[in-house]
């Protein structure tokens, strides 16, 4: 076969296969050319914007405005015109506390104990996920053999569902799972990890890291990426130190991504549900139950659910949210400005 | 136009008319069903065979795990969202959605005297008609009595206490290095009976909720203590949160459990994958100082009142009520039957299994020793209320977060204000 037979086949491959769009932009063409002329150029980015907007309204500014209503409302009624308008008492019952230190002297101790938990789980876990991510994206930034494959492998896991994460580590953590099989015959005793309050949050971020890792590491292999070369050659020829090289041009340049992974990964942290409440289902006890569980626990699996009270615990969760996005705009703002 | 192509058309436009009109006719009702078992294989039988009955109408079994029937149903039905018809074990707690079906039932007198007593459960208040029982359980203790046999040690016989039982458990597990001398399931159900046992009376003389007293405290002491001292594995109870349900049945089954303390709804399941492996023996409820008694409990089936279709409904339901319809779906389930008529005549079960047989007759005999406190406590309309409380407490007592007077303060505090929250709707 010759180049030239490849191309024309090729060539008729895509002719093929483009032929759908082909038709889907003539279909549309009149009613946007319409929308043009009555509309005029300007109102053209918000027909793009459009669907993605009403998207947004309907499944996130809608019910963002029903669960701050909801959260000033009692009773176990679900549709909001049968629901009883209690003002603030939900945020009251939420932050009726002998001292906010002890979540046993608050009269909703499971709110504060996930309060209490979160704030440890996503200090640890944003920490230590940060840093291996960073080291994976320096490592894999590296020419080293099967560089591809290795990137494949790390950003592995986080093609898999939450749940499927979860019943893995699971099987590998139970009494006779894997991990105990292999202490066994390494001659140790079994470790009942679930049963531990320190091994359970152990394992809680650890999982949580082992998942996420891959998306980070991507984000910051890109930022590595785009570092231009001739500043590491221009270092080089000047005999500069590989810890200087690192601080001064790779940290620098890097920031934006960084900042951008730390932003994503505290509100994600905050977010923790799904992965860890199929790997320990909050226990032992309440050790790893989170601010989201106490949601999920109050509002629905509760035999008399709590809408109220669970929507004042959203609340409570957004404002965090705001704030930390809050924080990581000054921030972005600040070093744009600087 | 030729004639042939005429014709075609003719045909065709005939076929159309016929197909939409059968289409119209066709009733589809929905029924969310959930298996401990494979009991839907029986009731997928039964419905096909009212299908050929009444070909217009078609029942299509809607299979979910069990916590979906708790914790997504409910949401479903306060959302008007819900399915015609419903496998539930809350059979007072989701009342106010059932459809009363004695308006379109051709003998409701069937009904009321085959399932006279289960029919308050599913309506606390009224005298509606909504369902009827595919199961009634009893919970009790099973044990392993190969285990006993192997580590010579004399079972405790009729009458002996949970202590009594306990130390017998752990003499075999010590005997035989068996991991899990005792397990029970990790639900405020399973515990209600032995505390009923202990002295618990679970509600004032007014009829309020009042789950923590002497009884209650002995029985949740008692199992906090067989946690610390390692008679029960805090794997179970310790290493979940809130009212989250395990059950020890896998444990059981393996071998690795002396004294499982579940329920009559394993027979079947323990029929089918311990068989003979082992001899797996129900014993008689063990005893304390007020009585000798499990839980009732069991599942209906009822008809929901958001249902677009009443009279189909009813029919389905009718259907499957008969009394040979169902003898055939408790005597090859193994289950216990929650119809009075059957009760009486006796099931011609499924097994040829001793041990599924003496289950059997464990439990069902077991019927006439519950304490009439655990009839009224499975009646009570916000009785998972307080078996979550005490389950989600008492775990968190065990792991060591709460002492036991900080868990009984916060079991009473729980159920106060869930009542509460309730009652502000009036309900």
């Amino acid at each position: 076969m010759t180049s030239g037979d490849q191309l024309s086949f090729s060539g008729r491959l895509q002719a093929v296969l483009s032929w759908p769009v082909a038709l889907l932009f003539r279909v549309l063409d009149l009613p946007f050319r319409w929308i043009q002329r009555v509309g005029g150029i300007r109102s053209m980015p918000w027909v793009f914007l459009a669907p993605n907007l009403a998207f947004f309204g309907l499944f996130v500014v809608i019910p963002l405005f029903i669960n701050f209503a909801y959260s000033f409302t009692g009773g176990a009624e679900l549709f909001p015109g049968d629901r009883i308008y209690t003002g603030t008492e939900q945020y009251g019952i939420l932050f009726d506390c002998g001292s906010y230190i002890d979540p046993t002297t608050c009269r909703q101790d499971r709110f504060w104990k996930g309060i209490y938990n979160t704030a440890f789980f996503v200090f640890f876990q944003v920490v230590f996920l940060v840093l291996f991510s960073l080291i994976t994206a320096l490592i894999l930034n590296r020419k080293i053999r099967a560089r591809g494959f290795f990137r494949a492998v790390f950003f592995f896991p986080v093609l898999l569902s939450p749940v499927v994460v979860a019943l893995i580590w699971k099987w590998i953590l139970l009494r006779d799972g894997i991990l105990n099989a292999f202490l066994v015959s390494m001659g140790f005793d079994k470790i009942l990890f679930f049963v531990s309050p320190e091994w359970a949050m152990f394992w809680a971020i650890f999982v949580s890291i082992w998942a996420h890792m891959g998306f980070y590491t991507l984000i910051l292999l890109a930022g590595l990426q785009a570092i231009p070369p001739d500043l590491y050659e221009a270092a080089e020829m000047d005999g500069t130190r590989r810890e200087r090289v690192f601080w001064r041009i790779t940290m620098p340049l890097l920031w934006p991504n960084m900042l951008v992974v730390v932003v994503l990964a505290l509100v994600k942290g905050v977010q923790i549900f799904d992965e860890v409440y199929v790997l320990t289902g909050g226990g032992p006890g309440t050790a790893t139950q989170f601010i989201v569980q106490y949601i999920y626990n109050t509002g629905f699996t509760n035999q008399i659910k709590n809408f109220g009270l669970a929507s004042a615990a959203s609340v409570v969760l957004g404002v965090v949210l705001f704030i930390l996005t809050m924080l990581q705009l000054a921030a972005t703002r600040r070093r744009d400005d600087g | 136009m030729t004639r042939n192509t005429a014709r075609v058309l003719g045909a065709s436009a005939l076929s159309l008319v016929l197909l939409a009109g059968n289409a119209l006719a066709q009733t589809e009702l929905v029924m969310t069903w959930y298996n401990d078992g494979n009991e839907s294989e029986v009731m997928q039988s039964l419905l096909d065979r009212f299908h050929e009955a009444n070909p217009d109408i078609t029942v299509n079994l809607n299979i979910v795990p069990y916590k979906a029937i708790l914790e997504g149903l409910p949401v479903q039905l306060a959302a008007g969202q819900g399915p015609d018809i419903a496998r539930v074990t809350d059979l007072g707690g989701l009342s106010q959605y059932y459809l009363d079906l004695t308006p379109h039932l051709a003998d409701a007198g069937y009904w009321t005297s085959n399932f006279g007593p289960f029919l308050k459960w599913l309506d606390p208040q009224g005298e509606a008609i909504s369902g009827f029982m595919t199961q009634l359980t009893v919970t009790g203790p099973y044990v392993n009595r190969t285990l006993f046999e192997q580590a010579e040690v004399d079972m405790p016989g009729e009458g002996a206490t949970w202590e009594e039982w306990a130390e017998a458990s752990r003499a075999v597990a010590e005997k035989l290095d068996i991991p899990i001398p005792m397990a029970w399931d990790r639900s405020g159900h399973r515990v209600s009976g032995p505390a009923i046992s202990e002295g618990a009376k679970m509600f004032t003389d007014d009829g309020k909720p009042a789950l923590v007293d002497d009884g209650l405290k002995a029985m949740a002491t008692m199992l906090y203590d067989w946690h610390q001292d390692g008679t029960m594995a805090k794997e179970l109870w310790g290493s979940v949160s809130g009212s989250t349900y395990l059950g020890a049945n896998e444990e059981f089954a393996n071998a690795q459990v002396v004294m499982y303390m579940s329920g009559s709804w394993q027979i079947p399941q323990f029929a089918e994958t311990i068989g003979d492996a082992f001899d797996w023996w129900a014993v008689p409820a063990p005893c304390g100082p007020s009585a000798c008694t499990g839980m009732p409990g069991g599942a209906a089936l009822v008809a929901m009142k958001d249902t677009a279709h009443p009279e189909e409904v009813a029919k389905v339901m009718d259907f499957l009520a008969q009394e040979e319809n169902l003898a055939e779906f408790y005597g090859k389930n193994l289950f216990i039957p929650g119809h009075l008529g059957l009760a009486q005549n006796g099931i011609a079960f499924a097994t040829d299994d001793e041990r599924a047989g003496h289950a059997l007759e464990t439990f069902a005999g077991a019927v006439p020793t519950i304490s009439p406190i655990a009839y009224d406590l499975q009646g009570y309309k916000y009785n998972r209320v307080m078996f979550n409380a005490l389950i989600s407490r008492l775990g968190e007592a065990i792991v060591g977060e709460l002492t036991l007077d900080q868990a009984f303060e916060r079991m009473t505090q729980d159920v106060e204000q869930q009542i509460a929250e309730q009652e502000r709707d009036g309900n």
